[in-house]
């Protein structure tokens, strides 16, 4: 765990009095000033400080002005007239990051000499800076920009020569740094030694020269450098990916879940004009913390992969053609109607949300098909985030009772070889060829029907193909690893005609069953919560943007072992 | 002007040549014996003990010290190149350090310096640190105080110290390095 988390009290109910700007308040002791100021609803402007890393108190913009009770001659606070201790100020500023509450403390973050405090520290950190903001991506969201406009002099008596420092360094595989912006916070360097252990990154040079470096011949790329990319406050290091791609301010924001893996990271979606531009992480002290991976965070460009299905698919003569969602529905329906329930199968995924699983569900309830089961996929697990189920709602899939974690599926070879089972539908995009199952096997399928995002072996076999939402384009829920249940909202429309899973399964269960009880995603979580004893009485508005714990997660950790 | 991709190397010229003897190892081992609570401590002797033995530490230099006390090279070059005794490349035979602190800049360091680097034929490389004459006899640089203001200005020539060092007794100087 980190052993950090400045903006975590040790105990919430051990409190000591303390005076911000003039009004006493109670704030659990062993908070710093910053986060204190944070809880009484004033800001301390900060740099270095980062409530998860070490505190070095080297940027010296959270100076604030300090007391202590004034003591009297009996060594007893001297009481006020509003029978409050008077507060003894201390001439020169502390650090707030670096100064913990005492019993009694005075603490001012908006005097004379604060406001004097912030403007000198923003005039020598602008000193050297090469004021680049129009080509920055750090632009729009840079703690120099923002601190420069709230407590800078908005002019530079500078007239000296700039210190020149190396640009477009290539720090690692995903990182550019650029050492004219650095501000020398230092919090790239902690992230890569105290989260990581990875330390690369180091400072040399002295004074103003110094400069912020990977040793030579090293590489910064360790698994979760993008971090660095976040918390960098300025534009000194910035993501190969996203950089000069869009300015930040034209991004919508909107909260969903990392599907890469079973942790389910939270995160933001940055999309313009239904274009996914970027992944961030969303802090969630449960799931993720600020954090995410790079591999989860940069695996979102498949949304636009040239084998995107657009359009419904349908096979005659032994090739496929697109056709319309009514003729991809109806062959579906009929192909199904000519075989007996227990002839089909159907590989339901992990990939899906609840509410798309729970049409399915019910579907197949109605059918009276029973064999059903998903498609495993092992990850490559660290010891941080990243999970070792590759499968965003694994869990999800067991709730429902449409997983027994690959173990059916393993016979459904042999039983399509021998005619047991005769049509088969496989959603979410799962590619039985890739998981073993040869081609020819699926060939002697009457029926294949494939829903999914990219094109794949079992898509390009398949009679019929329904193409489906990613995870961007869709809201739902999903159950991580830990059992916890968590939202995911659309940021953007699925492209073409794709739709989201939940409403081709609606409509398959309209042609085949009649049944007409789902009218929005909002439906299904309401018939959901109502049949599953684990949703039982909880809403979105519930679950929230940080999701709820809906199993133990030693219970979550029993079910994957057993 | 080209900026090197890696800050911090600018001034070094590669790996130290030389072996790594039983004697060397012992006295590093010894004085990372002077710091049982952190070895972490001991980066500063090795650092002298190294620059004494083999002129400059180099990069074979980082990565030895590196390992002896399982830091990070980065640890390491960190403290190389904020410290300005710490030297990337070989100084001269003879290193001159001129101070230039406000007593002895005052008191003429500037025209010392100038002369010396006159005298020495050096080039500078618009880098700061010491200059080095190409056979390798002379090397010059500035320095902070040397600690004797009343005698202004003041030159270290390797561990030798001389005082009031005009243009005349700069020339004496290096004509009397033997």
């Amino acid at each position: 765990m980190n052993p950090w988390n400045h903006d975590v009290a040790k105990d919430e109910k051990d409190l000591v009095d303390v005076q911000v700007d003039g009004v006493w308040m109670q704030m659990p002791r062993g908070l710093n000033v910053v986060e204190v100021a944070h809880r009484a609803q004033k800001f301390i402007p900060h740099y270095c400080y980062h409530p998860k890393l070490s505190v070095v108190g080297n940027c010296r913009m959270c100076l604030f002005e300090m007391g202590t009770p004034k003591m009297g001659p009996d060594r007893k606070p001297v009481l006020g007239a509003d029978g409050k201790p008077e507060i003894a100020w201390m001439p020169r500023p502390q650090i707030g990051c670096a100064t913990n509450i005492t019993p009694g403390m005075g603490i001012r973050t908006d005097s004379a000499l604060v406001k004097d405090c912030r403007n000198g520290v923003m005039e020598f950190l602008l000193i050297n800076h090469p004021l680049d903001c129009p080509i920055c991506d750090q632009a729009g969201e840079c703690k120099l920009q923002e601190y420069s406009v709230e407590y800078g002099t908005g002019a530079s008596r500078f007239v000296e020569n700039k210190v020149k420092k190396p640009k477009n360094v290539d720090l690692g595989e995903r990182i550019v740094l650029d050492d004219e912006r650095c501000i020398l916070c230092s919090r790239c360097i902690r992230f890569s030694s105290e989260v990581m252990k990875d330390d690369v990154l180091g400072f040399v040079n002295r004074g103003s020269h110094s400069t912020l470096t990977a040793y030579p011949g090293k590489s910064f790329d360790n698994a979760y450098s993008l971090n660095t990319a976040d918390i960098c406050p300025v534009g000194a290091l910035t993501s190969k990916d996203f950089r000069f791609q869009m300015r930040v301010w034209f991004l919508k924001e909107t909260k969903s879940l990392c599907a890469s893996c079973g942790t389910g990271c939270n995160v933001t979606i940055g999309s313009r004009e239904g274009k996914v531009h970027r992944l961030t992480p969303r802090e969630n002290e449960a799931v993720n913390s600020q954090w995410m991976c790079d591999f989860g965070r940069l695996n979102f460009h498949y949304l636009e992969s040239k084998d995107r299905l657009h359009r419904p698919l349908l096979r005659a003569a032994g090739e496929q053609f697109p056709g319309t969602w009514a003729d991809a529905i109806q062959r579906s329906v009929d192909g199904l109607k000519k075989v007996k329930p227990e002839e089909i199968a159907v590989v339901a995924s992990s990939r899906l949300t609840l509410e798309e699983l729970f049409v399915l569900k019910r579907l197949l309830a109605e059918l009276g098909v029973n064999r059903v089961d998903t498609v495993p996929n092992p990850g490559q697990a660290d010891n941080f985030l990243r999970s070792g189920d590759g499968n965003p709602n694994s869990r999800g899939t067991e709730l429902l009772g449409l997983s027994s974690g690959g173990r059916k599926l393993g016979s459904w070879g042999t039983e399509i070889e021998s005619g047991k089972i005769k049509a088969l539908f496989v959603l979410g995009g799962e590619d039985l060829i890739a998981s073993g199952l040869p081609a020819s096997t699926l060939a002697k399928l009457d029926l294949l029907i494939a829903s999914g995002i990219l094109t794949n072996e079992t898509t390009r076999l398949a009679h019929v193909v329904l193409p489906g939402a990613a995870f961007a384009e869709k809201t739902g829920s999903m159950v991580n690893v830990h059992g916890r249940l968590q939202r995911m909202t659309r940021a953007i429309a699925a492209p073409g005609e794709a739709r989201e899973e939940w409403t081709i399964l609606r409509d398959l269960r309209m042609a085949l069953t009649g049944g007409n009880s789902f009218h929005s995603v909002e439906d299904v979580w309401k018939s959901m919560a109502a049949e599953v004893s684990q949703l039982s009485g909880l809403n979105w508005a519930r679950i929230g943007d940080l999701g709820i714990q809906i199993e133990s997660v030693a219970q979550a950790a029993g079910v994957k072992a057993g | 002007m080209s900026i090197p991709l890696h800050a911090g190397t600018e001034n070094c010229v590669g790996p130290e040549k030389g072996e790594i003897t039983p004697a060397f190892e012992k006295q590093s081992d010894e004085l990372v014996s002077r710091y049982p609570v952190s070895k972490r401590s001991a980066v500063l002797p090795l650092l002298h003990l190294w620059q004494e033995t083999f002129g400059y530490i180099g990069p074979r230099g980082v990565e030895w010290i590196a390992k002896k006390l399982s830091l990070q090279e980065i640890q390491v070059l960190e403290l190389v190149t904020f410290y300005p005794w710490f030297r990337q490349k070989p100084y001269g035979k003879f290193h001159f350090r001129v101070c230039r602190t406000l007593p002895c800049a005052l008191g003429g360091a500037g025209k010392t310096f100038a002369a010396l680097q006159k005298l020495m034929n050096l080039k500078s490389d618009g880098h700061e640190g010491a200059m080095v004459s190409e056979d390798g006899r002379f090397s010059l640089e500035y320095s902070e105080c040397l600690a004797s203001c009343g005698t202004a200005p003041v030159v270290l020539r390797n561990d030798e110290f001389y005082e009031k060092v005009d243009e005349k007794r700069a020339s004496d100087l290096v004509t009397g390095c033997r």
